[in-house]
């Protein structure tokens, strides 16, 4: 009980005071075991102070250094081995250090995904696996993603399809996915908007998005560290004109270089830390942010079976 | 296990189909719009007062052929051999123009009004280009259209297409020939009946007057739109309602009667309106002589006001002495307590704002970027008079009653926010925060207030019935600029006033044009 206590208080202390990034656990090849919930929040700081206006790489001294927080809870089940369901709800805070424009906050999206291992076997010195994911996300709150960059999110509901293959030797993997997501269509509380053209209408078309990513680096029972590099490009899409705010049906390109470490305590059986970075090297009407995620995770095991550490290939986040 | 397999092909399945089936495409609100056919042809338009024109009789045509002469017989001809070969974008495009010229016109310039409302990019050293109009094509594109400059070009433009349409219907009742349609059965009408004969054509009369004005006001755009004003004309002859001679005698007329704005729009001082340095200095050093805080620039790095001088230019409405008189008193002195009670109203609405709040803030935003407030108030027009099947002349000079209304809203205002040259409540108060971008000129009084009062008064002339909706509606504007951080209410309610007054003009001559007998 006393962990779980620990846990509860931990939790609170977090969710009070912290905010959104990604999740982590639809992106990594681990599942949770049967009748385990992993559950925990995680706090992100994202910041930038120079971005891409289209290719042109600036700094804006109107807005300073642009700052988004996000503090989210997250879960991930298992319904067997080989069937996770994860959910994470973010509440996200937005700051520029410099000019006069007011920041935002509130709930953003909600997402939830189905993670899939139909394939694990042994292939030569390792273990190769496969996972598809499917997943979506819908806003939670009714916040308008017409004021960027100070807009908390881009209000789109999206559907996501993900293929990932994983492959462990020893206690070292490499893991690749590839993913796409759909975006709805989004309505401004204005009547027209220009892109490239005047539109005459508050509703914008969304332009879907692909989503690659590579991870490598070692996995143990305790321990996980990886590094990460991921690429996000917009299918179609349209660029910043020259001194114009961003708008939600731009073309947000990254590509984005990180870490991921999670260390599962001995001392306290579930609960483990995870801390992860990562930083956009090259992008396309996005800010350069350097972005850094701090999040304590729980297992609870409904079978009440003393196995609360998972195994290197079913894991938390 | 079957059953695992099973969910998540479904999942997997839909993930793929959903979006796939999902059509995305976006319509703009007036792209299925039916074809104009006015309810009343307005015939006698002729006789209408012009703005610049003298008289609508001063100007000439050759006489047309006759519908039975060698020439107009092959004139059909051009016609039926259009007809037999229409593609989908030509019967598009004759359904986009027949839903009304002025109409589509309007929608054009709020197009690049949107296009080209961006302030320019810093230099290295911390200076701003200006936009140049010697030599459009260089970065900052000439012109930036701001909201003053955007308020000046849709008035010349709607003037102008005013007083061609006024001549055109002058001719067309002289005249008096008819359209191809009528007379050729072979020949199918295509687009509205305009009640009206075809000679000269008034989609090639709007086509020559927008295309002439570019070289005033958007000379960057002269090929795009000479590319749109033959778009307009072959679409009327492909739909049956001009013939050749109907469209060339039109689109002379569009051009010549285009010179008298081209010419009042190079003497109007609009051209001075940026000031110098000089200028910009004096204004600091007056408000401080008179014991004010003067305002200075929110950006960084600080530039420059935007027109300072755009208050001298002239209106349309009355001449610069009534716009001196319109100017209203001043407003609360910086060091007040009225103005420190109306700084911590300001920040007591942003410090907390409610989503109704930011949605009003954002509806009437018309920032960078946008077709500004002068461009919102002809959407909101133009979206009320398309149910009311007015015929083009009338549809003309409601655009140009509200725009002029708009333009000299927008001289009053600047004139006098230059006069007082009065802080924004960010600069009062560093606490205030915005919701919206921060204009970059004083603040007293609110542009977005003195435009909306002017248009409403004036439209709730124009559409009697819908006065209310639109007094509204400019309350609501108004509003939002208190709502998003960067007015005091002073800016506001002084400013609505001021364009109620300027909107009373217009309504004075609406009731002296002849069109309301």
């Amino acid at each position: 009980m006393k962990p779980k206590l620990l846990y509860c208080i931990l939790l609170l202390l977090c969710s009070a005071s912290c905010l959104q990034l990604q999740a982590q656990t639809d992106q990594d090849a681990l599942m949770m075991d049967k009748n385990n919930l992993c559950i925990g929040p995680m706090y992100s700081h994202s910041s930038w102070k120079k971005y891409w206006e289209g290719t042109f790489k600036r700094d804006n001294q109107n807005l300073g250094t642009v700052t988004t927080q996000m503090v989210s809870i997250m879960g991930n089940y298992g319904i067997t081995r080989r069937l996770n369901v994860m959910a994470g709800l973010p509440y996200i805070f937005t700051k520029a250090s410099a000019g006069t424009l007011h920041g935002l906050h509130g709930l953003q999206d909600v997402n939830a995904w189905i993670k899939w291992m139909p394939v694990e076997t042994s292939l030569g010195k390792g273990v190769f696996s496969v996972y598809t994911l499917g997943g979506f996300s819908l806003p939670a709150s009714n916040y308008t993603p017409d004021f960027l960059p100070m807009s908390i999110g881009l209000h789109s509901k999206t559907l996501m399809a993900r293929l990932m293959l994983d492959y462990q030797v020893g206690g070292f993997f490499v893991t690749g996915w590839g993913a796409m997501n759909w975006r709805s269509n989004i309505h401004l509380d204005r009547t027209s908007y220009y892109t490239t053209s005047l539109h005459l209408t508050n509703e914008v078309e969304m332009p879907d998005m692909a989503a690659f990513q590579l991870r490598t680096g070692y996995r143990s029972d305790y321990l996980i560290a990886e590094a990460i590099v991921s690429n996000n490009t917009t299918i179609k899409g349209f660029d910043m004109r020259k001194n114009d705010m961003p708008f939600p049906s731009n073309k947000m390109n990254m590509t984005t270089a990180g870490f991921n470490v999670k260390y599962t305590l001995k001392a306290v059986s579930g609960l483990s830390l995870i801390g992860a970075g990562n930083y956009v090297v090259h992008g396309r009407n996005v800010g350069q942010a350097l972005t850094l995620d701090a999040g304590i995770f729980y297992i609870i095991d409904f079978t009440r079976k003393s196995k609360i550490v998972s195994s290197s290939k079913t894991n938390v986040p | 296990m079957k059953k695992i397999i099973g969910l998540s092909v479904l999942v997997l399945a839909a993930a793929v189909a959903i979006p796939l089936a999902c059509s995305k495409g976006v319509n703009d609100r007036t792209a299925d719009i039916p074809a104009l056919t006015p309810t009343a042809a307005d015939a006698d338009a002729g006789t209408w007062k012009p703005v610049l024109v003298a008289r609508a009789d001063t100007f000439t045509l050759a006489a047309p052929a006759a519908v039975n002469s060698v020439g107009y017989v092959a004139e059909l001809n051009e016609i039926k051999g259009m007809q037999r070969s229409l593609s989908q974008a030509d019967e598009d495009k004759i359904k986009y123009w027949s839903a009304g010229g002025v109409l589509r016109w309007n929608e054009i310039l709020r197009g690049l009004v949107a296009k080209y409302n961006l302030p320019p990019y810093q230099n290295a050293d911390g200076t701003y280009p200006a936009p140049n109009s010697a030599n459009p094509f260089a970065y900052p594109l000439f012109p930036f259209a701001n909201p003053p400059y955007a308020a000046r070009a849709y008035a010349y433009i709607s003037a102008a297409q005013y007083d061609a349409l006024v001549v055109a219907w002058a001719l067309k009742k002289k005249y008096n020939r008819a359209a191809p349609y009528q007379v050729d059965s072979t020949i199918q009408l295509k687009a509205g009946k305009a009640g009206v004969s075809a000679y000269p054509s008034e989609a090639a009369v709007l086509a020559g007057v927008n295309a002439e004005m570019m070289k005033l006001l958007f000379p960057t755009e002269i090929a795009a739109i000479e590319a749109r004003a033959e778009e307009q004309e072959r679409a009327a002859i492909a739909a049956g309602v001009a013939s050749r001679s109907d469209i060339v005698a039109g689109e002379a007329l569009g051009r010549q009667i285009a010179q008298l704005f081209l010419a009042r729009g190079r003497a109007d001082n609009a051209g001075k309106a940026i000031g110098t340095p000089t200028d910009w200095a004096k204004l600091v050093s007056d408000a401080q002589a008179r014991g004010e805080t003067p305002w200075y620039s929110l950006e960084t790095p600080k530039r420059p006001p935007m027109l300072p001088l755009f208050g001298a230019v002239k209106p349309f409405l009355f001449d610069s002495a009534t716009c001196v008189s319109l100017r209203p008193g001043p407003p609360p002195s910086t060091g007040s307590d009225q103005m420190k009670k109306e700084t911590e109203e300001i920040y007591n609405y942003v410090k907390d704002a409610s989503r109704e709040h930011l949605r009003i803030v954002h509806f009437w935003a018309d920032g960078a970027g946008t077709y500004a407030p002068p461009g919102h108030w002809d959407a909101i027009a133009s979206e009320d008079f398309i149910p009311m099947h007015l015929s083009e002349v009338r549809w003309a000079r409601n655009m140009a009653l509200l725009n002029m209304s708009l333009m000299d809203a927008g001289i009053v205002c600047w004139n006098t926010k230059y006069y007082y040259y009065n802080p924004r409540p960010t600069q009062m108060d560093s606490r205030i925060k915005t919701l919206t971008g921060i204009p970059n000129f004083p603040s007293y009084i609110s542009g977005h207030s003195t435009f909306s009062g002017a248009a409403a008064t004036i439209l709730g002339h124009l559409v009697p019935e819908r006065a209310q909706a639109y007094a509204d509606m400019a309350q609501e504007a108004s509003m939002s600029r208190m709502y998003g951080g960067i007015h005091f209410r002073s800016d506001c309610t002084v400013g609505l006033t001021v364009g109620q007054n300027v909107g009373k003009y217009a309504i004075q001559r609406a009731q002296n044009d002849g069109a309301e007998k």
